[in-house]
């Protein structure tokens, strides 16, 4: 008998108590909590992401479209950046404002060539408010999960208020789970040393979100 | 069970021997501490936790009652998504499998996300034994492995060890596993914490094969879902070309919708945090993005064998937050060496000797090391009734009875003459021996008080036969003041 079977078996003899018309899943979970926690207006949903994101120490911008590539510009040569990844379909005019070398998000480029990088910029999918989390979902925007992990900046651009969400459930809504997600909140970070909390073990040490509103017309 | 810790004495030894050692108590008294604390205020941002907390319990609970059609349908989402679906009935079969897997891609490295599943089953000691070198990057699980220690927490495994300790192990042996130390290493969280990137980075960046559990699989859709802090998950999920997940067969969750719940209450939970730093959710393999190879191999090693008990099952909903671990006092003072296992607190209480059976001497002592407060039920964000299985084992090891082991139904001999018994009592004079652990375990003991005769059950009554139990009170104080608001409610 296969490895499957036997399990397969054990678990329908573990379970013979169970009536075979036991609640179907529908009615077995009540889903009375709550969508969001908190009624609040759209500025005041995007201004919750700012605190949240901040509290774990995200570095948060905010402007507009028409401001975007200056802004983008000033973080990239504050940082001293000289080189920035890029997903392929990343908006080209968010990058007008810096001379720091582009450097294409290819399948082929080894980890090793992603650590020599001092930046990366992409879009995101979905932002979410009550927890201050970003998720990238791999669309051509954000470029594959590899290019927001090695380099050690992070700037992430997020529209508001289109790309935000109040909660987890209204994002898991919006969200594909047939492609590959990235639920970020706040840099990488670790407490397994007496608890203090250390930025950065692993994953960029700096991220910085640039809350960007403004008419999706005026980008470019 | 290879997840066994070999010639481990039982609880109340190793728990005696863990209170003398104050240096071990002084770290643990302060984590626990800082985590309950912020735990609660945590969970107090979410007006429906209650809510969470019910719907959480009902899809674990609905999932285990049909798991046998939620695991046919995972095996053919993740199989129609590109992944290849592997069942190991046991630790030896886990372990082959994924040595066999290994060995195909021609690699002898690879990189490990934490993961419970692995500890349990021994996975880097079998890797070991077939020439692969495994590498912990968790943090934790780091100064674990260059230590040679065992992982004292689910959370932070490392718990046991403050900065000193810490900086001495990276002087000491990081040089045997790669990059060495850095000249002059202080004590400091952000230089020890440095010293770790730079020593796993050049892991990360050749790793060919990634390993790593799971926090949920959604049978709907195939997805896997890892929540994590520091980004080395991220790094073994995504880097590597080939990724193996072994997986508890318990973690299935019938739907995607149902991340709604347990990503709300998990974090909270664990790290008290809004949200964890990462959580990558990947379904099968995606063409030029992460690794293009992924095997998912799912793990019995005593589930059903857990699930075949109708009290002790409701242990399988866990998803290892680890808040019951912090607010245990039993816990804090023994630390988690003392459980034998990798699953160590309250949790570890109920779990370890259901996936392993009550017949070795660690594992029927188990049942004992708690002194029932009741705590850990109240933090539970899946409301397992720890106090519950933990009296429910207790009977077991005592009075033996029906049990199932490796699929098969056997009556279990009573505990009677057995070193069970022994070691029963010292968990129960250990406890005795401890006032402010037995206070706090007379919440649970007043309610069922009808019940308790002046000696113990079982194997405790040779011991009490000749000592007066301590009186237990009609209503325990905290009851009483919470029932009353205080005293102000007028009532009694
Ligand atoms: S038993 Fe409950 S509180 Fe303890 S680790 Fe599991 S889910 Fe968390």
């Amino acid at each position: 008998m296969s490895s499957r079977d036997r399990i397969l078996g054990r678990v329908r003899r573990a379970l013979a108590d169970v009536p075979s018309d036991d609640v179907p899943y529908e009615q077995a979970v009540q889903r009375d909590y709550l969508r969001e926690h908190g009624g609040r207006s759209i500025e005041e949903t995007v201004d919750l992401l700012a605190d949240n994101l901040a509290d774990y120490r995200a570095v948060v911008h905010r402007t507009t479209m028409d401001e975007l590539a200056d802004v983008i510009g000033r973080l990239l040569s504050e940082r001293g950046s000289n080189s920035v990844l890029v997903p392929s379909g990343l908006d080209a005019g968010w990058l007008g404002g810096t001379d720091a070398e582009r450097v294409a998000d290819r399948a082929e480029s080894s980890p090793g060539e992603l650590d020599a990088l001092d930046s990366v910029v992409t879009g995101c999918a979905v932002a979410i408010a009550e927890t201050g989390t970003i998720v990238l979902d791999g669309s051509p925007d954000q470029g594959r999960r590899r290019i927001t992990l090695v380099p050690d900046h992070h700037i992430c651009v997020v529209r508001v208020p289109e790309q935000v969400v109040p909660s987890v459930p209204q994002a898991l809504e919006r969200l594909d789970p047939t492609r590959p997600l990235t639920w970020i909140s706040g840099p990488s970070a670790t407490s397994d040393i007496e608890l203090d909390r250390v930025e950065g073990v692993h994953g960029p040490r700096t991220l910085e979100v640039v809350l960007v509103s403004g008419p999706p017309e005026a980008r470019g | 069970m290879s997840g066994t810790y070999l010639g481990m004495p039982a609880f109340p030894k190793a728990a005696h021997e863990a209170v003398r050692d104050e240096t071990l108590r002084g770290n643990l008294r302060h984590a626990t501490h800082t985590i309950r604390a912020k735990r609660a205020a945590a969970v107090a941002e979410v007006s429906d936790w209650a809510l969470l907390r019910e719907a959480g319990k009902r899809i674990k609970d609905h999932t285990l009652r049909h798991l046998d059609r939620y695991l046919e349908q995972l095996e053919a989402s993740v199989t129609a998504a590109g992944g290849t679906v592997h069942w190991a009935a046991d630790a030896e079969e886990a372990n082959r499998i994924v040595a066999e897997l290994v060995k195909a891609t021609g690699e002898s490295e690879v990189v490990k996300v934490k993961s419970m599943a692995t500890q349990e089953i021994g996975l880097n000691e079998a890797l070991e034994a077939e020439g692969i070198r495994a590498y912990e990057t968790d943090l934790a699980e780091l100064i674990v492995q260059l230590g040679k220690d065992r992982p004292s927490h689910i959370l932070v495994p490392a718990i046991h060890r403050n900065r000193g300790e810490i900086r001495d192990i990276f002087r000491r042996e990081m040089s045997e596993w790669g990059r060495p130390a850095p000249e002059g290493l202080t004590d400091t969280p952000a230089e020890l914490a440095e010293a770790a990137r730079l020593h796993l980075r050049e892991k990360f960046l050749r790793a060919k094969v990634g390993i790593s559990g799971a926090n949920f699989l959604i049978a709907e859709t195939g997805t896997l879902v890892v929540v994590e802090s520091e980004g080395n998950g991220r790094m073994c999920l995504t880097l590597p070309e080939t990724l193996i997940s072994v997986v508890g067969i318990e973690k299935i969750l019938p739907t995607w919708q149902d991340l709604e719940v347990f990503l709300q209450t998990l974090p909270r939970s664990s790290t008290a945090e809004r949200m964890n730093p990462y959580t990558s959710m990947w379904t099968g393999t995606t063409d030029g993005d992460g690794p293009q190879t992924f095997h998912l191999v799912l793990l019995d090693n005593g589930r059903t064998d857990t699930l075949a008990d109708e009290v002790g099952r409701q242990a399988l909903r866990c998803i290892r937050c680890s808040a019951c671990l912090n607010v245990c006092p039993v816990y804090e003072r023994a630390g988690g060496h003392a459980y034998g296992s990798v699953y160590p607190g309250p949790i570890g209480a109920i779990l370890s000797p259901q996936l392993r059976g009550t017949e070795s001497e660690i594992d029927a002592s188990l049942p004992y090391a708690s002194s029932l407060c009741g705590a850990c039920y109240e933090v539970c964000p899946v409301a397992i009734d720890i106090p519950e299985v933990l009296v429910h084992l207790r009977e077991r090891v005592v009075e033996g009875g029906p049990a199932t082991r490796e699929g098969n139904k056997v009556v279990l001999k009573p505990a009677k003459g057995h070193a069970a018994e022994r070691a029963a009592m010292r968990a129960a004079r250990w406890a005795f021996s401890h006032p402010g652990v037995l206070r706090t375990g007379q919440r649970v003991v007043s309610r069922t008080r009808r019940l308790h005769p002046r000696t113990l059950p079982g194997p405790g009554r040779a011991w009490s036969g000749s000592r007066d139990l301590p009186t237990v009170p009609a209503e325990p104080f905290r009851d009483w003041w919470q029932r009353t608001g205080g005293g102000k409610g007028g009532a009694k």
